[in-house]
């Protein structure tokens, strides 16, 4: 176990370096001026030019000078310092006070998929190929199908212009009442996949031959599925809860960007709107390392969970 | 024995004589009760479901639209007049007109071209590279399949739209082939490992087969033996994934021209059209509606199709 995670730790920051260099490589190496791709389409003033060439090193040239400038920008980024964007804000003020909010969105949106994805996923799986099983396995097909670019803008007209039920955009310091709407867009793809994976897992467990067993010895069909069957089937869907966790917190571009919700997914919308390099960069590495951090994070869980995988 | 006496009554007789001696036509034999084949069988199945034909009517719908868009509509998309911002329907525009007073149904209808380009191109694309690597990776196993293997993981581990708006950023600047074909290249680049992995495993599988020692005894080299032997067992699987991966291509198109970074405008896309759409939803939702509608049908019919294929190749997931 250790072995595995200690593995799993130094396959994560090769893959960590391996990112950022990409990143990095593609948004500012191999251009003609990287200076003016760093501004965007604005002009750059030769004061301003020759403050940025100093600040970032680049009367080097060469692989050497490439590398010098990847390694400051990796420090800096280890440090915590993403430095500003082009409105002269420090990047790293505005994820500090995005975070919270996309925090408490992404959580609405779990809440969501285990409170209906997960109960709804139990029961289609007892009552396999009944009336119910058959909606939701409809249903689940055209949440799937449907992008969040269609599903947000019309759930926000809807049911926030209208019908207003709920408040179509979520402003300045969201309520948790604005975020309900949004947290269910955003829940619903994982809310349909994990009702798919659960009810698949439930499915074949109640076929296990403990099940059986559970049956012959007559253990009442509660105890055996609130017991037996579940402990079982729900270990691939904490998994995937946990994998979506992540995928969660690393910023719902769409659905932050429609409902105006000032978390880490709508200073990216804005950012690539307004051509604010420094402050796109800033966030995709942030939320880069996020996202592997939530694998690991994952991986090892799935270890711990289910004492049948082992990893050599 | 009377069994075999009327099965033998039964068969054609040029099948008979082939058994004999000539290289006749040994697959001829089982005439009278047909070969059931997985093919065979499958397309029973989904001669009988309902929503193989619908999405099929629709995918060839939408296909019809992408290539001649002027069956569907008489008015030109481009045609923006401001004085009929939000108007109603009227003559050959029967969904009204946007803020900018061009022709709602036509614009949708016009936007299915870039959609379908993407996605089949991506999807192309997409399956040459997973062709080869699973091939070669489930072919080859030991070494080459370790590092192959790595590769797919590292590359499935990043994620699509972040990584999409760092590549595309750096197209922001070009011309609209140049950025169709980068969204195009992006979309396969992030794209391809799931179709890698079905190839690599349905290979591995098709290697071990006894027709494939067979080949190989005759003296086949590797060449051959991937080429006539494993991969006609390979393209079925992948086939299928692609049909549900050309659908979230289309999704993953329209969200990336949604944001700003795919398509821009002269292009008309359905992301582009949704976005404008968006802003003035307070105004009129008609031109929000219709090409959302498009879209989630188009990516929709894919994803269905590809399902209702996939059930019928592999009845253990029913």
């Amino acid at each position: 176990m250790f072995r595995f995670v200690l593995r799993r730790l130094l396959q994560m920051v090769l893959a960590f370096f391996g990112t950022t260099l990409i990143v990095y490589a593609l948004m500012f190496a191999g251009q003609g001026d990287p200076i003016q791709a760093l501004a965007g389409e604005r002009p750059v003033t030769p004061a301003q030019r020759a403050y940025l060439t100093e600040k970032f090193h680049l009367d080097r040239t060469g692989v050497g000078g490439f590398l010098y400038r990847y390694l400051d920008y990796l420090k800096n980024l280890l440090q915590g310092d993403l430095g500003q964007s082009l409105t002269g804000r420090s990047i790293g003020d505005i994820l500090a006070a995005a975070w919270p909010v996309t925090v408490k969105l992404a959580l609405i949106a779990m809440a969501v998929t285990i409170l209906f994805g997960v109960t709804a996923g139990v029961l289609a799986g007892i009552r396999r190929a009944s009336l119910f099983d058959n909606a939701t396995l409809v249903l689940t097909l055209l949440v799937l199908g449907i992008p969040t670019i269609v599903l947000a803008p019309l759930a926000q007209y809807l049911l926030g212009v209208r019908w207003p039920v709920f408040p179509p955009t979520a402003g300045a310091d969201p309520d948790l009442y604005a975020l309900l709407l949004p947290g269910i867009v955003l829940g619903s793809l994982s809310l349909a996949t994990a009702l798919r994976l659960t009810r698949t897992s439930v499915a074949e467990n109640l076929r296990a031959d403990y099940v059986r067993t559970a049956r012959s010895k007559g253990l009442a069909r509660r105890r055996i599925i609130g017991v037996h069957v579940l402990r079982n089937s729900l270990i691939p869907v904490i998994t995937f809860l946990g994998v979506e966790l992540g995928n969660l917190m690393s910023g719902a571009i769409i659905t932050e960007g429609v409902f105006n919700i000032p978390g880490v997914g709508f200073n990216l919308f804005r950012g690539i709107r307004t051509e604010d390099g420094p402050l796109v960069v800033g966030i995709v590495s942030v939320l880069v390392v996020v996202y592997l951090v939530a694998n690991l994070v994952v991986d090892v869980l799935y270890a711990v969970l289910d004492p049948r995988i082992r990893y050599e | 024995m009377s069994d075999f006496e009327t099965v033998a009554a039964t068969e054609d007789q040029a099948a008979r004589r082939g058994v004999s001696g000539e290289p006749g036509t040994p697959d001829r034999v089982g005439v009278p009760q047909k070969p059931r084949s997985l093919a065979g069988d499958a397309w029973r199945d989904l001669r009988r479901k309902p929503v193989f034909w619908i999405s099929l009517v629709l995918v060839v719908l939408v296909a019809a639209m992408a290539a001649v868009p002027s069956l569907f509509t008489a008015n030109d998309p481009r045609d923006c007049v401001l004085s009929r911002q939000h108007a109603g329907a009227s003559g050959g525009a029967i969904f009204g007109y946007d803020f900018q007073g061009c022709d709602t149904y036509a614009r949708a209808v016009y936007g299915a071209r870039a959609s379908l380009l993407v996605g089949a191109l991506s999807a192309l694309l997409t399956g040459a590279i997973a062709l080869v690597v699973g091939m070669v990776a489930g072919y080859f196993g030991r070494w080459v399949d370790a590092v192959l293997s790595r590769v797919i993981d590292i590359v499935l581990g990043i994620p699509l739209l972040l990584a999409a708006i760092v590549l595309l950023k750096r197209v922001s600047t070009s011309s609209d082939t140049v950025r169709l074909f980068a969204v195009i290249f992006v979309l396969a680049v992030l794209g391809w490992t799931t179709a890698a992995r079905v190839v690599r495993s349905s290979v591995i599988t098709a290697k071990e087969q006894d027709y494939v020692a067979a080949a190989r005894m005759l003296g086949a080299g590797h060449g051959r033996i991937m080429w006539r032997h494993i991969l006609p067992n390979a393209l079925a699987p992948a086939i299928v994934v692609l049909t549900i991966a050309l659908g979230s291509f289309i999704a993953a198109e329209a969200t990336l021209s949604f944001l700003g970074i795919g398509l821009k405008a002269p292009t008309i896309s359905w992301g582009i059209e949704i976005d404008a759409g968006r802003v003035h939803m307070r105004e009129s939702a008609t031109p929000l509606v219709v090409p959302s509608a498009f879209l989630a049908l188009t990516v929709l019919a894919f994803i269905m199709l590809g399902d209702a294929i996939r059930d019928a190749f592999d009845p253990k997931l029913r």
